[in-house]
């Protein structure tokens, strides 16, 4: 029988080292572009945060702290489980791998959930931007534009979020049908590098959007 | 021509003839056939932009708006801005003959990612495609720049359309930069150090980098535009709140790493064709490896200078002023070193070498006026004026479009397993030299006398010197149609070529032409520098 390892090796590999090597490579690689494209929005917002102090305040104040603090739990709990899940692939125990990454999937749609129940109550106080926006402050524009970086932000998160889900959920089957060994699970690790990061994003959007407006 | 005849290698499969079927095409992830899937999509895109231009001279060889309406002519000179930019000049060197070659020059099998790689030539045609549809439900007329707040308020074109194509196509960009960037530190050969790479290859290596790092800003800047028109809101309307300057600040970080992103490549085909046809070691191999990268890391940093008369501070435009000139020195060095390894080099006057001459001089023009442009007093004077346009086309069409030739002829035999005919590419060469020059100069003097861009219409002064112009387009054209007729006839009928038909060095010149699928039948180890026409003379034949 044949190593299990020349089994994953893709052809236009020499050897599983490098594989493993470039698959991880890439990943980093991947992002880098990714914390450009966050941090294009984290410059334009930050421009106008300066611009527009009071308003991008107001704006703040509005955010639920509870909800916000409690999402970033959640979502910090599923990074946990998430290095859990590889360190069970790297101990050869696939069933729960796979067993943890339904879970790290599940805690992702929680946080979902959650989200998408404070855009529901932004939306019922006409705070969605556009159309929708109705504000009397003398600072209703520069509030509009903190709506604005709100909700493409987050919102980017949250596909950001649906896209890791996803590729979650087929990692936990492919998990399952033992597609890892301890020696070879490198595609879970990038797929953990990318959890990872869009943990990390959201930690910096919390402070953005919901810390900045705590001060009396 | 003489050639070398080594090893008879017809009855073997190649990469062309080892699967057959259009399936085995649109599924193939083999980097050579889909270097050629996108090789035949840029140049479909390269003639829709030309049709656009070709209507924009016609138009402008009177006075008089007759041809096309003022409205009409905004949307050609937009729509050939984005094509040309974003579907030709973007993916034309990388993702063809980088995609072709990279592999084949480090000595392996494949880039990291072979289906990424397919991944992005889908990408990059949806991209396409969207764009073309918009273009044919009424078009854009912004400019391929989309300066806010005309982008985002007043203009009632298919801007969303356009920019979203744009969008899609970046991630192609993206893609292939990392697979670039992941090939380059994983997959070389034994032996092969980065400091025996072909200069191709750490040209490309720094374009990658720009691939990787300035798109995604342009993502979201266009992103934040399409935001801004769907939803009616304010990020880059001054009337409410927003500010169209930190568009043009987010626009420029990309766009102004994407010219490099544009010209690197071309670079990275020169340093091949000089040392190939001088037969010598390319001079200062390591600064100008270094000068590549550096080009890619101080062009991230000068961006500002396309924003001298937007309002900007003086301290800053001074900032930017300098490191414009910053960027222009390891220009300078590839610049000195290309011809200084012409300098009692045993040069031949093949098809390539023209093209890359051709490019040495008209890089050169372009990058001095591009210092004149970094001035700050000269600048306010040719802003926005034909100046500009020449220019940046001396550097996108006399650079990058010469060296993408000039590429196309030097490893055709590689890809086509064929050779060109070498007196009708020969006149070639020199038509799209001629026609370049014809097209392009008189606009420089246009620039300088007043005439400013982007209008149907002009003084009759300036109509000697159009006239010229749009005479020199027309040369041009031909000079373009012809490697397009000629490459296609030599695909069938060319002479059959050997191996390594220009006795060079490199590894994709050892392998069979077209090379085999998986390029070579064993790993090579690499032992010598890049371009070591010494130590290899005999092995060549060039005693």
């Amino acid at each position: 029988m044949s190593n299990p390892q020349q089994l994953m090796l893709r052809e236009q590999y020499g050897t599983p080292e490098q594989q493993r090597e470039s698959v991880t490579f890439g990943m980093w690689i991947f992002l880098a572009t990714e914390v450009m494209f966050f941090g294009g929005l984290f410059m334009a917002f930050t421009v106008y945060r300066v611009l527009y102090p009071l308003g991008f305040d107001e704006g703040s104040k509005d955010m639920s702290i509870v909800l916000g603090s409690i999402n970033t739990a959640v979502l910090i709990t599923s990074s946990l489980t998430m290095a859990l899940a590889i360190h069970s692939a790297s101990m050869a125990k696939l069933k729960r791998a796979s067993f943890l990454l339904l879970t790290t999937a599940f805690i992702g749609l929680v946080f979902l959930a959650i989200k998408f129940t404070e855009y529901y109550q932004h939306y019922e106080a006409h705070k969605a931007p556009g159309v929708w926006f109705e504000s009397s402050s003398p600072h209703a524009n520069a509030m509009e534009l903190f709506y604005v970086f709100y909700f493409a932000m987050t919102g980017l998160h949250a596909i950001h979020m649906i896209i890791g889900i996803t590729l979650v959920v087929i990692f936990a089957v492919r998990a399952y049908c033992g597609s890892f060994n301890s020696e070879y699970h490198t595609p879970l690790e990038a797929l953990g590098l990318y959890w990872h990061f869009v943990d990390i994003v959201w930690v910096f959007l919390f402070a953005i959007f919901y810390i900045s407006g705590l001060h009396t | 021509m003489s050639t070398v005849v080594k090893i008879p290698t017809a009855e073997t499969p190649n990469y062309l003839t080892e699967e057959r079927g259009i399936l085995s095409w649109l599924l193939t992830t083999d980097h050579k056939r889909i270097g050629l899937l996108y090789l035949a999509s840029v140049t479909f895109f390269f003639f829709i932009g030309g049709i656009f231009a070709l209507l924009m001279r016609l138009e402008l060889a009177t006075p008089e708006t007759d041809l096309v309406s003022p409205h009409t002519y905004n949307e050609l000179f937009s729509m050939h801005g984005i094509i040309m930019v974003w579907f030709f000049l973007i993916p034309s060197i990388p993702n063809t003959l980088g995609n072709f070659l990279i592999p084949m020059m480090i000595g392996a099998k494949d880039l990291a990612y072979p289906k990424l790689n397919l991944a992005s030539w889908y990408i990059y045609m949806f991209g396409g495609i969207v764009a073309l549809y918009s273009m044919a439900r009424g078009g854009v007329d912004t400019g391929w720049t989309f300066y806010t707040p005309f982008s985002t308020i007043y203009s009632n074109t298919y801007v969303v359309g356009a920019a979203l194509g744009i969008f899609i196509s970046g991630f192609a960009s993206i893609l292939t930069g990392l697979n670039f960037i992941a090939t380059i530190h994983c997959m070389r050969a034994p032996g092969l150090t980065w400091f025996k790479l072909p200069l191709f290859v750490w040209s490309h290596y720094a374009t990658s980098i720009i691939f990787v790092l300035a798109t995604p800003i342009l993502a979201v800047v266009l992103l934040m535009i399409a935001v801004e028109r769907i939803f009616q809101v304010g990020i880059f309307s001054a009337s409410l709140g927003g500010d169209p300057v930190l568009f043009q600040h987010m626009f420029w970080f990309y766009s102004h790493p994407a010219v490099y992103i544009m010209v690197l490549p071309g670079m990275a085909v020169i340093s091949e064709l000089v040392a190939a046809f001088s037969r010598k070691r390319i001079f200062g191999y390591t600064f100008v490896a270094y000068a590549s990268v550096s080009i890619a890391v101080i062009g991230f940093l000068v961006w500002g200078h396309h924003m001298f008369v937007a309002g900007t501070s003086v301290y800053s435009a001074m900032y930017f002023s300098l490191l414009s000139y910053a960027v222009a020195v390891p220009s300078a060095i590839k610049v000195f070193n290309w011809t200084a390894t012409l300098y009692k080099g045993s040069i031949s006057w093949d098809t390539p070498m023209l093209y890359a001459i051709g490019f040495i001089g008209l890089f050169t023009i372009g990058g001095m006026t591009g210092l004149f442009l970094a001035a700050l007093g000269v600048d306010v004077h040719v802003t926005d004026t034909y100046f500009v346009v020449a220019h940046f086309h001396y550097i996108m069409v006399g650079g990058t479009i010469m060296a993408f030739l000039g590429g196309m002829h030097y490893w055709w035999p590689k890809i086509s397993g064929r050779m060109y005919p070498e007196g009708i590419s020969k006149l070639s060469a020199l038509t799209v030299f001629l026609g370049f020059n014809l097209t392009f100069f008189p606009q420089f003097v246009l620039g300088y006398l007043g005439m400013p861009r982007r209008y149907a219409a002009y003084p009759p002064e300036f109509q000697t010197l159009h006239v010229l112009s749009t005479a020199g387009a027309t040369i041009l054209g031909a000079g373009y149609l012809m490697p397009l007729i000629y490459f296609f006839w030599s695909w069938h009928y060319g002479p059959i070529a050997p191996p390594n038909p220009w006795r060079a060095t490199g590894l994709e010149w050892r392998t069979p032409s077209p090379p085999p699928k998986h390029n070579f039948e064993v790993t090579p180890v690499v032992t010598q520098k890049a371009y070591d026409y010494d130590a290899m003379k005999e092995e060549l034949g060039l005693v």
